[in-house]
């Protein structure tokens, strides 16, 4: 995996907090970063270049005016606001069936080397498989590593997020061991297991959600995020303003012939 | 997934299903993975010139300052009929892979089976800076980017430029009005950063984008800061097909400056590189 600098000078994330998608049920993640990333007008600073992901190419989604149209984006970019201290990366293709596991140590050790404060995943998990406590109550739910803990200590928990509850590994057998299970999350799991065995402090911040229109779940993923972070100012009571990227037009499809109906 | 109309249709999803083989991999599916990663892997073979040249580089590199790369049937028939036409070329190498859709095993000559999808390369005589690829085999998901480290691994990065002809269907371009028939078939075009030339067709607008081996070349050239131009051109026939060729001639006026080119083309060179597909079935008649 290689971070490669988008200008020549090199860029340091010392003490940043980084927001990255996992690519899970809904893209759910990758439409949250999509919003930060046009909200904030957030600069690109460098690429992911890496074997693990599918190859694409296109303009620049988040073209504001003619002259930033036509900057070339990639499969996965770092966006960075210095003012924020805050680093996201964008992930816009599909790992690479088999190279699931070697894509979390990469990030993993980029993670590490680039000494952000603290990382935050954003992913989904699929809804259908909620058991009957889960049914009830919020969508949301995180995970945080120990050192993760040590850093915020309590704030989630005082903050009324609920963890993501565990799974009988033996499901039936009483006494079985609790396992960590997130379907529909793709390489969530392995991030989080992955940093725990590394004591990097990072948050899992997830939404139960099915396949479809996901715009709504990225808003609700992204507004429950913001309660933490406070990446936009919200006056109280009221839902932040985030703007919707160019890219997202035509996510189902081109303009219907006229002579269909 | 729920639908708008209310039914349930199941739907792939997207999302990668979580890892269940948390457990060691056993000895034995190492092996295999191992053996399938090994069959997957992306050969470059030169002719016998090439690969001494890149011997003699010092670098294991080649002096390149046009790398030209056709992708469908219908770009590499544009190059075939339009500039690889005359006695001029050479054919020095070319990449031999395998994956399901292309069984084509290292091929011990460059010569090209007629009809055979291949990815070979070809060299101007009185230019050998100015390198030709026409890729017309189906590279996986997982290959792509081996593809391109390892041909641009074979180039020097200094002075490179390069360019893509790559074929697309309409189906795939997203456009909020609808396409009328007339309109197909056109062309888009992308560059890298560091390209500085002008754009010889509309941009490809968003939310429009790039897959496979165009996708591949493109980004390598964007995050290694080397210039690069794509010209994608949508067409609605799947064979190649002689109209659709003929979209790509805007690109002519850049080649026109590396390479002597044929003036004027008739239409019956251009139709012989066309393929009439037969029906295949006699269904309907």
């Amino acid at each position: 995996m290689m971070f490669v600098a988008a200008e020549c000078t090199p860029t340091s994330f010392k003490d940043f907090t980084l927001i990255m998608p996992a690519i899970s049920v809904g893209n759910v993640g990758q439409l949250a970063v999509d919003l930060i990333v046009s909200t904030l007008n957030m600069c690109r600073v460098g690429y992911i270049h890496t074997d693990c992901l599918i190859p694409m190419a296109g303009n620049n989604p988040y073209a504001t005016f003619a002259e930033n149209a036509n900057d070339l984006s990639t499969n996965a970019e770092v966006y960075s606001s210095p003012e924020l201290r805050l680093a996201v990366l964008q992930i816009r293709t599909p790992v690479v069936q088999t190279k699931s596991k070697k894509f979390c140590k990469l990030m993993v050790s980029w993670i590490k080397a680039s000494g952000f404060s603290r990382t935050v995943v954003l992913s989904s998990s699929h809804a259908y498989q909620r058991d009957d406590q889960q049914l009830l109550g919020t969508p949301l739910r995180y995970l945080q590593t120990p050192s993760m803990q040590k850093v915020t200590g309590d704030r989630l928990k005082e903050m009324e997020w609920k963890e993501m509850e565990t799974v009988s590994t033996f499901p039936g057998v009483t006494d079985s061991e609790q396992r960590l299970y997130i379907p529909g999350g793709g390489a969530t799991k392995g991030l989080f297991t992955d940093s725990c065995a590394e004591d990097i402090p990072l948050v899992v911040v997830l939404i139960f959600c099915s396949e479809g229109d996901n715009i709504p779940d990225a808003f609700t993923l992204l507004n429950h995020l913001n309660t933490w972070l406070h990446l936009v100012d919200a006056p109280a009571q009221t839902q932040p303003k985030w703007r919707i990227p160019a890219s997202w037009r035509l996510l189902f499809g081109s303009g219907i012939p006229p002579a269909l109906f | 997934m729920a639908t708008f109309f209310g039914e349930v249709l199941s739907v792939y999803s997207r999302a990668v299903e979580e890892d269940d083989d948390d457990l060691d991999d056993e000895n034995e599916d190492e092996q295999i993975h191992r053996e399938i990663e090994e069959k997957r892997e992306v050969h470059i073979a030169w002719c016998p010139e090439v690969a001494q040249s890149l011997e003699d580089s010092g670098s294991n590199k080649l002096q390149c300052s046009d790398l030209i790369i056709a992708v469908g049937t219908n770009a590499a028939g544009f190059l075939s009929a339009y500039v690889l036409n005359t006695e001029s070329w050479d054919a020095v190498g070319h990449v031999s892979l395998w994956n399901e859709r292309s069984r084509g095993s290292s091929r011990q000559s460059i010569a090209l089976l007629p009809g055979e999808p291949a990815c070979l390369f070809y060299r101007h005589r009185d230019n050998p800076a100015v390198l030709v690829c026409q890729s017309t085999c189906y590279i996986a998901e997982d290959q792509l980017f081996q593809w391109t480290e390892k041909v641009f691994g074979c180039l020097q990065k200094r002075g490179l430029s390069v360019m893509v002809l790559s074929d697309s269907p309409v189906a795939e371009y997203k456009t909020p009005d609808y396409l009328y028939g007339s309109a197909v078939p056109f062309l888009r075009s992308l560059k890298s950063s560091a390209s500085e030339s002008q754009a010889l067709c509309p941009a490809l607008e968003q939310p429009n984008i790039l897959t496979g081996l165009p996708a591949a070349v493109l980004s390598h050239c964007q995050v290694h800061q080397i210039p690069a131009v794509l010209y994608q051109c949508y067409t609605d026939v799947i064979s190649p097909d002689s109209i659709t060729m003929e979209t790509y001639k805007p690109a002519l006026l850049c080649l026109s400056k590396l390479v002597k080119l044929e003036p004027c083309l008739s239409a019956d060179v251009l139709r012989k590189f066309a393929i009439i597909t037969e029906a295949q079935s006699n269904l309907y008649t």
